[in-house]
This record gives C-alpha cells, sequence and structure tokens, in this order.
C-alpha cells in the first residue's frame, strides 16, 4: 500500500487553485472528491469526453440488430400469415427492434459506467472524509518521502480545514 | 481562479445557503417515522391483503368471478393497467426529458417522480398478469425455445406491449437506481448500524471522485437520452393495443400522441397528489416551493388541453367521417349506458383543469392537490370509457352488451393503489426523497474569495 495525503477544503476555489497549483508542481495522479459533479474540477484536472459513449452506441446497435434478428429468425423458424402479412414483415418488427435498442443501450451505458468508474467497490478507503458527500472538497495525492511534504506544502497553501495522510483506494 | 456564481440558478432555493444543509434537511426524511408513517403502512398493508385475497380468490374460481364477459372481454383490469402505465409517463418526463432540456424546476421533484415511475410500472405489470387469467401460463408471453417449437406472433401489438413495458421497467429501475447512488452514499456517510451497511452495499461504495463523478455525468445523460424516446414509445405502443383493432372507438391514428399526452398529464397530477402530503410531512418547504408547483400545474394545464383537444377531435371526426357505426359509437359515449363515466372524463379533465389559468390556483397548494385528484379520478374514466364503451357497442346489435364490473374486480382496484402506496412509503424513508446531489448542482458553490471580499 502506497502513502499519500488527502486535504479537504470547504471552498470551491481553494479546491481548483490547489488542483491547479499540484499540477504545476508536476504532480501527475491527482484525486479529487466533490458532494456533487463539479466540472471547474473536472475543467481543472483536464478530462476529456467520457468513453461511456462508446458502450452505449455499440449496446445500442447490437439492441437493434438483435431485435430485427430475432424477430426475423423466430417468424421463419415456422412460417404463419398472421393478419395477411408477409412472413417477415419488418415495419411490425420495428417497435420490437426499438425496445430492444433502448434495452440493450441503457444497459451497455451502466456496464460502461461501472467499469471505467471502478464501481461496485465497497471495501473501506482508508482516507476518505465521510463530508465529502456533504458539502467539503476533497484534494488525494500519492507521494512519499520530499514529494510528499511539498504536496503538502501546497495543499496548506490553500487552508484546508484538515490534511490526512495514509492510502486511498483505487 | 474565476468562478462565476451568478451562472448558477440560486434563485430557485433562496432559503438554502449551505450545501450540508440539503443533507441535514432531506436525510431527516431518513430518520425514525412517526405514527402517521406507521397507519398509512398499515392501511397500505392491509389493502394488498386485499389484493391478494381478490386475486387468489380469482385463481382459485377462474376468471369468472370478474364481470368480464362477452363482448367485453377488456375491463377494469385492462383500464387499470393503462392508468398505472400512464401514471408511470410523468416521472420519466421531469427526469429525463426536463434534465435534457435543463428545466430549471426538476432538480427537487424528480427523485419522488422517478420512484413513482417504477412503482407504478410495477403495479401496471401486474395487471396484464391478473388479466390473463390463467396466471401459471403467463410466461407464454416471454418468447424461449420450447417443446411446442411455437414462437409469439411478433406482429401483434400485444407482443410489442411486452417488450415495451419489460424494457421501461428495467430501464426506469436501472436510471432511478443510478441516480440514487450519490445520495445512498451520503445517507451512508451520515448512518449508523444496520442502516449503514445497507446504505455502504446500495451505494456501491460511491465516494464522489472526479473520475466516478466524470464517467456518471456521462452516463446519465446518455441513460437520458435513450430514456426520452423510450417513454414516447411505451405508450404509443400501448395505445397501439387500441388503435390496430378495427373497433370503433379505438381505430384511430390520433390514438399515440393522445395516450401520451393523457399520460403525461395523469402522471403529473399523481407527482402533485403524493408530493403536496411528502412535503408538509418531512418540512421540505425550502426545497419543493411554490415556484415548482407552479411549474407542474403548467405542464398539466398544457398536457390538459391537447388531451381535450384530442377528445373534441375524435368526436368532430366520428361526425365528420359520416361512418355510421364510428357515429354510433361516439353518441353511445355521449348518451348511452356509461354516459356518467364520459361525463366524469370531459369534466375532470378538460373543465376542472381550466382553474390552472389563474395564477392563484397554481399558487395555492391545497388547490393544486385536490385539482390533481379530480384529474387522477378523470384519467382512470377515460380509460375506462376507451376500454369498456368501445367494446360494449360494436357493430352487430345483438351482439351488444353491458359490462358490470363484479366486487373482485374492484377489490383488486383498490389494492393496487395500496401496492403502489405501500412502495412509495417505504420509498420515502429508505431512499432521500429528494436528489441531493443534483439540487447541490443548482445551489451557488461555497467560494473563499467571495467571502473575504465581503468581510
Amino acid at each position: 500500500m502506497s502513502t499519500g495525503i488527502l486535504a479537504s477544503y470547504e471552498y470551491l476555489d481553494s479546491t481548483v487553485d490547489a488542483i491547479e497549483n499540484l499540477k504545476k508542481a508536476g504532480f501527475k495522479e491527482i484525486k479529487a472528491y466533490a458532494p456533487y459533479p463539479e466540472h471547474h474540477i473536472e475543467h481543472a484536472l483536464g478530462y476529456g469526453q467520457s468513453p461511456v459513449r462508446v458502450f452505449t452506441l455499440v449496446g445500442a446497435l447490437t439492441g437493434t440488430a438483435s431485435g430485427f434478428a430475432f424477430t426475423t429468425w423466430t417468424s421463419t423458424d415456422w412460417p404463419l400469415v398472421v393478419g395477411g402479412k408477409p412472413i417477415v414483415s419488418i415495419p411490425a418488427f420495428v417497435p420490437i427492434a426499438f425496445e430492444m435498442t433502448v434495452l440493450f443501450g441503457a444497459l451497455a451505458t451502466v456496464i460502461g459506467l461501472f467499469i471505467l468508474s471502478k464501481l461496485p467497490n465497497v471495501k473501506p478507503a482508508v482516507v476518505y472524509d465521510p463530508e465529502f458527500t456533504a458539502g467539503r472538497y476533497g484534494v488525494y495525492i500519492e507521494a512519499d518521502g520530499s514529494r510528499l511534504e511539498e504536496a503538502r506544502k501546497i495543499m496548506n497553501a490553500e487552508e484546508p480545514i484538515e490534511l490526512r495522510e495514509g492510502a486511498a483506494d483505487a | 481562479m474565476a468562478v462565476g456564481t451568478q451562472e448558477r440558478g440560486a434563485l430557485t432555493h433562496p432559503d438554502v445557503t449551505r450545501l450540508d444543509d440539503v443533507n441535514r434537511d432531506v436525510l431527516k426524511a431518513l430518520s425514525k417515522p412517526g405514527k402517521g408513517w406507521w397507519m398509512l403502512l398499515g392501511i397500505a398493508a392491509a389493502g394488498i391483503g386485499l389484493f391478494l385475497t381478490a386475486w387468489g380468490w380469482q385463481i382459485y374460481r377462474g376468471i369468472g368471478v370478474s364481470g368480464l364477459t362477452s363482448p367485453v372481454g377488456w375491463g377494469v383490469y385492462i383500464t387499470t393497467f393503462v392508468f398505472w402505465v400512464g401514471i408511470a409517463h410523468s416521472g420519466t418526463l421531469i427526469s429525463a426529458i426536463l434534465f435534457l432540456f435543463r428545466a430549471p424546476w426538476r432538480q427537487s421533484i424528480y427523485r419522488a417522480a422517478e420512484a413513482m415511475t417504477v412503482f407504478a410500472v410495477m403495479t401496471a405489470g401486474l395487471f396484464p398478469l391478473i388479466h390473463v387469467g390463467r396466471l401459471w401460463h403467463a410466461y407464454w408471453l416471454i418468447p424461449y425455445p420450447n417443446s411446442r417449437f411455437l414462437w409469439p406472433n411478433f406482429k401483434s401489438p400485444l407482443v410489442w406491449d411486452v417488450f415495451a413495458v419489460t424494457t421501461y421497467f428495467t430501464v426506469s429501475a436501472v436510471f432511478f437506481y443510478l441516480g440514487t447512488i450519490p445520495d445512498v452514499a451520503a445517507a451512508r456517510d451520515r448512518a449508523i448500524g444496520f442502516r449503514k451497511k445497507l446504505y455502504t452495499i446500495m451505494s456501491l461504495g460511491w465516494q464522489g471522485t472526479d473520475r466516478q463523478w466524470h464517467h456518471f455525468g456521462k452516463a446519465y445523460i446518455f441513460l437520458a437520452a435513450l430514456a426520452t424516446p423510450l417513454v414516447l414509445s411505451v405508450h404509443s405502443v400501448v395505445s397501439w393495443d387500441f388503435a390496430m383493432a378495427i373497433v370503433p372507438g379505438w381505430h384511430a391514428t390520433i390514438f399515440a400522441p393522445y395516450f401520451v399526452a393523457g399520460a403525461i398529464f395523469s402522471g403529473v397530477a399523481m407527482v402533485i397528489t403524493l408530493t403536496v402530503p411528502m412535503r408538509k410531512i418531512f418540512g421540505l418547504e425550502a426545497y419543493l416551493t411554490t415556484k415548482h408547483y407552479d411549474a407542474m400545474a403548467k405542464l398539466c394545464l398544457f398536457t390538459s388541453m391537447i388531451v381535450f383537444y384530442a377528445y373534441l377531435s375524435e368526436f368532430f371526426l366520428a361526425w365528420y367521417s359520416g361512418e355510421e357505426i364510428e357515429r354510433a359509437s361516439f353518441w353511445n359515449r355521449l348518451f348511452g349506458t356509461y354516459w356518467w363515466a364520459t361525463w366524469i372524463m370531459l369534466v375532470c379533465n378538460g373543465f376542472v383543469p381550466i382553474m390552472f389559468w389563474f395564477k392563484r390556483v397554481r399558487h395555492s397548494i391545497p388547490a393544486l392537490f385536490v385539482i390533481s385528484i379530480f384529474v387522477n379520478i378523470g384519467m382512470w374514466f377515460e380509460r375506462y370509457v376507451i376500454v369498456v364503451t368501445s367494446l360494449s357497442h360494436e357493430y352487430e346489435p345483438f351482439a351488444w352488451g353491458i359490462y358490470r364490473p363484479s366486487i373482485t374486480e374492484m377489490s383488486i382496484l383498490i389494492g393496487s393503489f395500496c401496492w403502489f402506496g405501500f412502495w412509495f412509503l417505504l420509498f420515502t424513508r429508505l431512499i432521500p426523497p429528494i436528489a441531493i446531489q443534483e439540487l447541490k448542482e443548482v445551489l451557488p458553490p461555497p467560494m473563499r474569495k467571495q467571502k473575504e471580499a465581503q468581510s
């Protein structure tokens, strides 16, 4: 287990400043905590597009394809003329294919989210501030020795409520 | 660092100043329940008892204990099925469609609305099972390789409906659960004992890290984008259960949009009915403000106008088509055996919501509550009118007939409300009934520099 340092902040601007200064000092693996999705923090950390969208697209297209394939196959498996319609009547299969698109797309999105954000993860974190889900922001840096001291200095400059050493999980 | 606080819509909740105030106020709802809650839960449980007894009786004696008979083969069960599916719709509207449109008033309502969706679909889903009579054959609806080498008829709207409703239930449940994860994590961080363990598992170890929020936000947008066409499709498919048949009064192209508008209309009314007592009991007045109710009343008014327009156009087209049978069917609606049901529908859905034109009514919570109940009743009767009067008065006069709901059917109808209420009551005590994290997004973020400048 590697060591690190966690700072809890009361203010958003202090958090963002701390992140930016840490980045300037060459720290790479910065982890930030927030009680809600805060785009200023995301911006400071330099996030691009989330690959969740690939999961959604692939899932949705798989759903469309399997919706049409399944209805077509079952209709030809035992051909019965119903309501004077062709055995394979595409317009009638559109609602099924549509519902499968949504179903597969949604489930793939959730699977993508779980894989990308490493959930579920129920093992308790060693350093974690329960106030992060209430009103505090946090910054965590994995470092040791002199780098840890350097990070502590930068974090301290922004007046954190609390500084704690330890290890946060993944 | 420049963070503009003006861009945040802080004005929606002027009484909430600190981020952790939200946790304090909302999580209070999860504390020890009062006597009133236990009483309501008891009533709901008793209603479920009635429901199960009536259903058990029907399974034991056969479908004959219901009033269903030729020519009216669809009665209270299908009416109530459509009613509950309709109720579900506004939940997804508020949580997904208004999310994509960035409506500033959805944050504090959407959790309750979404829970309502999930429980309403759960309730609706029971009715086809009750209606088929021989419950033990219900699994025939599902396509699976069987010894009879038969597959469901995918050209039938009833099979589309199976797919639409199961997809809707799955997606809305997933969407609901996903939205609760950060809030359940917030509850976990304040809880002790058993609840702590429960919330730890339910929140999947959510910590609110940058990485989690980043993917969560994107996944949530995609789910909303998928749920939006889904919600429109589900009630369209339900309407095609009717519109694809050549029964006079059903066979109309207007049915899909007419049903979707009616669904949202009834659903918004149900959200008002549910949140007014919830707001009062849990003291959430700072979060569910008159601004929110005003917006919901406007939505109700708008959809009421669409629905009323659909009624009028149905009557007009029956006359204008010159079709004798179509004309007779609609004449029968207004002045036939079931005239009272039609007039309840017209008054409750068309005339009572006219009150929403007045700002004083929209801003009066008791008035809203009463009108929303009228709308709920009216929308149930709308489905009753569509299902029963149409079937009772088809083409041949010798095949006309009267349908009377039996006590078994009415018990199941009442029981379905209790079943729904039971889950909703559990929800208010188990999951934060207001979306904590989304509310914080619209609150002004705490700023050190601003504070220093002020002092």
